[in-house]
């Protein structure tokens, strides 16, 4: 709109300099926008390129070697491991955050103090939630490196993740859909569990899965928590989770595949670190990208079953 | 809500309510839950704080010690200078910001203001998988690519080897570039409709009213996303380590290859002995980033308050 009355004004001096400006200006920004898409996508077909060549079911699931190029598969397994372990303690515990906040907190110093934790804990660095849990999961509870050490870190920060996207789910439920459930002689705690909590639940699980996306890539808060050592030859029919030597159990060391990213690379170990490094960080991406389309996706599906019917 | 809850009770038809509702078990679970956040925040503070300490008081290292320029933890004279990692945190996230800034701001001008919809609806969908890409892929991707970039063809520049101040600049200005965006976008979203045809109206071009109008009035908001972009990229720790070159001198040249704080924790902290002064004072410089971390949410909120009065 605004182009065609620009055109129409005669463009000569200081209003044509004007006119020159804001036509620049707009295509700096459309420039921008291009910018962002084409680096996405020359991450993504960079990562193509370069794992393409080896990139096998024997390197997703083999076992690292450090004479051949071996794979990553113990790897990819604790990352899974340690996703499914800091959720289901993440989960729940986010829930419940995110309902006080939304349907009891009220305009007062206690509900402000739980926000600046929520914003404090955010904004605190990854590498220092580690250094935390070096003393509290390793340490002090005589563990050393275990899966459950670095879940436990990775639950620490990211809850207020979790219990922001659980408190906007729920406040976006109708107020209405509250009114017409204790107006009915519900009382506050049924209204929310069987009016708001279903409303709320694609918000809920877009949020979990955004939540799991960032949980997957983190590295820095398990280096001094769930370990840097390098895993061989997991047992898989070993179901007993107290056996340390299981993968199924959690009070073992657990190295991720993004922890693995780091070590390899710092490390320098064989000559095929480039390999591991490309072929490990495009899974990593590979990951990143199916955890992105199935927040969107599942959120939708989940909005049309449980609303519109 | 509130007032639909505590609608008075009608004495004569309800009898003195269970002890189940008095007690309100739901209300205190979730209470529970929402205050372990404050519990977390604490308790962190309180351990890293208390190691963070330990190396004045366990290993009597003087302070002088710890705020002189040289670091050498174990050839004699040993000093604990942890200066230069200190400038270099500045440093490396004082360019990454000057990096980041103009294109994040202009990226969300673009989303706000000059996008149609469904150019927006493409390029949102891939700042969040930015966001989701983790900081080692992004180390990963500075070392192979940006690195070997910098040590053949910009040689001429100074960059002897690649790995330098510059590089984790670059890796980091990329990686809080989602974050600047996004909460530039919302403040300018949140900006009255009113004042753009306002401004439209008396007919400035729209290059102007961003200028003029859209800017000024979503300054607190840019300022916001500006100091937690910096928050996030001064605790960085992988990306950075794994581009930066790690060399415990003071940072005098972009060129140059440099220690930030994240990244000597990261090198150290496998290498040297619980307790031992050489650990400590990596705790020392832990406490150093919650702190920093601590004071820009305490900035943000300030900023935001003010922000709302004006």
């Amino acid at each position: 709109m605004t182009a065609a009355g620009q055109s129409q004004r005669k463009s000569s001096g200081r209003a044509g300099r004007t006119i020159v400006a804001d036509r620049v200006a707009t295509a700096v920004l459309w420039g921008l926008g291009a910018f962002v898409l084409l680096l996405l996508g020359g991450i993504i077909v960079h990562f193509v390129l370069a794992s393409i060549g080896f990139m096998s079911l024997s390197f997703v699931f083999g076992d690292p070697s450090e004479s051949a190029l071996g794979g990553v598969g113990p790897l990819l397994f604790n990352s899974v491991y340690m996703l499914v372990l800091a959720m289901l303690i993440a989960v729940p515990l986010g829930i419940l955050a995110g309902i006080y906040m939304s349907e009891y907190a009220g305009d007062n110093r206690v509900t402000d103090s739980i926000r600046f934790a929520e914003e404090a804990i955010s904004s605190v660095p990854s590498i220092v939630v580690g250094l935390f849990g070096l003393i509290a999961f390793v340490n002090l509870t005589h563990w050393g490196f275990t899966a459950m050490g670095g879940a436990l870190a990775l639950t620490l920060f990211n809850l207020p993740l979790m219990a922001r996207l659980c408190e906007q789910a729920l406040r976006a439920v109708p107020a209405d859909e509250r009114s017409a459930s204790l107006a009915l002689g519900a009382t506050k705690w049924q209204t929310i569990r069987h009016v708001v909590l279903p409303l709320a639940i694609p918000g809920i699980v877009t949020g979990i899965i955004l939540t799991a996306g960032r949980v997957f890539g983190e590295a820095a808060a398990l280096l001094f928590t769930a370990g840097i050592s390098t895993p061989t030859g997991y047992n898989f029919a070993n179901l007993n989770i107290f056996d340390h030597n299981s993968p199924w159990s959690p009070f073992r060391p657990a190295t991720t595949l993004s922890v693995y990213i780091w070590k390899t690379n710092s490390e320098g170990l064989g000559s095929f670190v480039q390999q591991i490094g490309d072929g490990a960080s495009a899974l990593l991406l590979a990951t990143v990208l199916i955890f992105n389309v199935g927040a969107r996706f599942l959120g939708r599906i989940l909005t049309r079953r449980l609303t519109a019917a | 809500m509130a007032v639909v809850g505590d609608a008075p009770v009608l004495t004569g038809l309800c009898v003195r309510p269970a002890f189940r509702d008095r007690l309100d078990l739901p209300r205190r679970v979730v209470f529970l839950a929402a205050l372990s956040m404050v519990g977390i925040v604490f308790i962190l503070l309180g351990f890293i704080a208390w190691q963070g300490v330990q190396l004045f008081v366990q290993n009597g290292v003087p302070i002088s010690s710890v705020l002189s320029p040289t670091w050498s933890p174990e050839d004699a004279p040993v000093s604990f200078g942890i200066l230069p990692f200190v400038l270099a945190t500045i440093g490396v996230t004082g360019v990454a910001v000057l990096i980041s800034t103009p294109l994040s701001v202009g990226l969300a001008l673009f989303l706000s203001e000059v996008a149609p919809r469904r150019a927006r609806e493409i390029v949102q969908p891939a700042l969040e998988i930015f966001v989701g890409i983790p900081s080692v892929v992004w180390g990963w991707l500075g070392l192979t690519i940006l690195v070997p970039i910098l040590a053949t063809n910009f040689r001429w520049l100074g960059f002897t080897v690649g790995f330098s101040w510059f590089a984790g600049s670059v890796v980091l200005s990329i990686m809080i570039l989602p974050t600047i965006t996004t909460i530039t976008y919302d403040a300018f979203r949140a900006v009255p409709q009113e004042l753009r045809t306002g401004s439209l109206a008396l007919g400035t071009t729209r290059w102007q009213m961003i200028r003029h109008i859209l800017l000024p009035a979503a300054r607190a908001g840019t300022l916001t996303a500006i100091v937690l972009g910096m928050t996030r990229a001064a605790g960085e720790a992988l990306a950075v380590q794994m581009v930066i070159g790690n060399r415990p001198t003071i940072p005098t040249s972009l060129t140059q290859p440099v220690t930030t704080l994240t990244s000597q924790i990261t090198l150290d902290m496998g290498n040297t002995v619980f307790g031992a002064p050489d650990n400590n004072v990596l705790w020392t410089m832990g406490l150093i980033l919650l702190l920093i971390s601590m004071l820009s949410v305490i900035l943000i909120r300030a900023m935001n308050r003010s922000g709302k009065r004006a």
